[in-house]
């Protein structure tokens, strides 16, 4: 029984966690919601730029983007965010004034997302049958024309899903930018349990944390799978028979 | 259907290859205004390829192409490809866009006309082919044959002063072929200038002017339906010939 109760005194202290939860949901989320949001935007339009560099005909664009990506895929994003974090700082201190450690977590938040997101988006236009390009320029169709019209917009519906995904990565992650040293406004949701569990060495406010991302996290996961199955099964939609065979060119 | 504002259309000498592999070997065609050249052959002998590459999605190596007697290859090929219709053995439908909208989406952003004249338009090219009713289904709940008529359709909205089939009813279901023929043979008696890629030997060899073999990247024979089918010359077009009838 001792042990039990040990354990549900360190994770599950409801007072510690009421103590807690008022800054988590004041503060903590709306900086994790503006956090991977706002990286998650900015990752997809640099996303965009390096995927279409990526299957660019010139070898240029192509080698800048692959060299990008996997610089960006291959750093464990505690070591990005702290290069771009602490070693970005001072050179826009001196350009700016400003000594803001929270537009910098954005920034390499929002490298380390393009590169995913811009594989990602890569893939998708990938997908689409070369017949949709081919039928565009037929029609008289510039390439960048059919391919902002026709062919990226087919690609970005196909990888919806994970774009998603994406963001719930970057939810996560982005509590990965305590590391920079936040002025308290700017504390998101696992900096304000870490915090409170070091003062009250009582780790119930870390749950806490746990329990408000799950909250943000699996209904997303779960639009996932929903968006997954839905374009499955819209691939197979129901087709009528030609019944207008018989009134061919002549209207009706 | 009523008359359309159709051109000439010539190629002259027609050299490609993809790397080694020379698929076009000096390919002529001369394709009067207002007829129909049916273009048949053996799988791989190029005829796929001739087409793109007198719309110019796939520039010559060699040789020239020449619409109403003017050489097209200095022009900016998109300006080419408006004035001439392409239909696809797999239709290429843009699936995220609706029946209507694929119609009027090159009327609205090529021809720069406003919307509701585009759509206007694109529902009277539909009724023409029958599928006026279907303007707001997406071209996935479409049969194979219907969506074929709308990627007609689509072509046709764009006046073009000729008309490109690659194979147009070779992936639709048999029952089907025949709609899809129909309208084919309308536009061909209504004057459109047309090239047909088909294996249809029927329709080749009753609706069009001109027939011509193509084999290992060169024309075997040309020559009007009746000399080509009851007549052949070669012993390629023989063998050929026995294969399919
Ligand atoms: N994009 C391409 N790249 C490389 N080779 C190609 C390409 N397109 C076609 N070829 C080759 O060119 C040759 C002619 O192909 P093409 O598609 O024009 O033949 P086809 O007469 O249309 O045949 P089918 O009746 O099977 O459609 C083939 O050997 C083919 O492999
Ligand atoms: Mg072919």
């Amino acid at each position: 029984m001792d042990v039990l109760e040990q354990l549900a005194k360190t994770f599950l202290d409801w007072e510690a966690m009421a103590e807690v939860i008022p800054a988590m949901l004041t503060v903590g989320l709306p900086n994790t919601l503006i956090l991977a949001v706002s990286s998650a935007f900015f990752g997809c339009v640099l996303g965009m730029i390096l995927a279409v560099m990526g299957i660019s005909r010139n070898p240029i664009p192509r080698w800048i983007a692959r060299i990008y990506t996997d610089i960006f895929r291959g750093l464990p994003a505690i070591l990005t965010i702290l290069l771009i974090g602490l070693g970005l700082g001072p050179v826009v201190r001196i350009l700016t004034g400003s000594t803001n450690p929270y537009p910098l977590g954005i920034l390499a938040l929002s490298l380390m997302a393009a590169a995913y997101i811009g594989e990602i988006f890569r893939s998708g236009i990938q997908s689409v049958e070369s017949g949709q390009l081919e039928a565009s320029r037929a029609l008289g169709f510039s390439y960048s024309a059919a391919m902002v019209l026709i062919v990226i917009p087919q690609g970005i519906r196909r990888v919806l899903p994970a774009l998603v995904n994406q963001l719930i990565s970057l939810i996560k992650d982005s509590s990965l930018i305590y590391m920079l040293g936040l002025l308290a406004s700017q504390r998101e949701i696992f900096r304000i349990g870490n915090d409170q569990a070091a003062t009250t060495g009582n780790l119930s406010p870390l749950v806490a944390a746990g329990l408000l991302y799950l909250c943000l996290t699996v209904p997303l996961t779960h639009l996932v799978n929903f968006m997954d199955k839905r374009m499955r099964e819209g691939k197979t939609q129901k087709v009528e028979p030609d019944e207008a065979a018989a009134i061919i060119g002549k209207g009706h | 259907m009523s008359e359309f504002s159709s051109g000439t259309l010539t190629a002259k000498n027609i050299h490609l290859s993809f790397g080694s592999n020379h698929v076009l070997r000096g390919i002529d065609l001369h394709v009067p205004k207002g007829t129909t050249a049916s273009v048949i052959g053996p799988s791989g002998s190029g005829k796929s390829t001739l087409l793109r590459v007198m719309n110019r999605l796939i520039e010559p190596d060699q040789g020239d192409i020449f619409l109403d007697d003017r050489s097209v290859l200095k022009d900016n090929p998109d300006e080419l490809r408006r004035r001439i219709g392409m239909v696809f053995q797999q239709f290429n439908l843009f699936p995220h866009k609706t029946v209507v909208q694929n119609v009027s989406l090159a009327l609205s952003k090529i021809r720069k006309m406003p919307k509701d004249q585009a759509h206007a338009k694109a529902l009277e090219q539909l009724d023409l082919v029958g599928l006026k009713h279907k303007a707001d289904a997406r071209p996935g709940n479409l049969s194979g044959g219907q969506q074929q008529r709308v990627a007609i359709a689509r072509a046709l909205a764009m006046e073009p002063e000729v008309m490109f089939f690659d194979e147009a009813t070779s992936a639709l279901d048999p029952e089907l072929v025949k709609g899809v023929l129909a309208l084919m043979t309308d536009l061909s008696k209504g004057g459109m200038t047309m090239v047909v890629v088909t294996h249809e030997m029927g329709f080749s060899r009753n609706v069009s002017d001109t027939v011509t073999f193509m084999d290992g990247g060169v024309v075997v024979e040309t020559g009007p339906p009746d000399q080509l089918f009851t007549e052949p010359k070669t012993d390629r077009l023989k063998g050929f010939l026995s294969d399919v009838l």
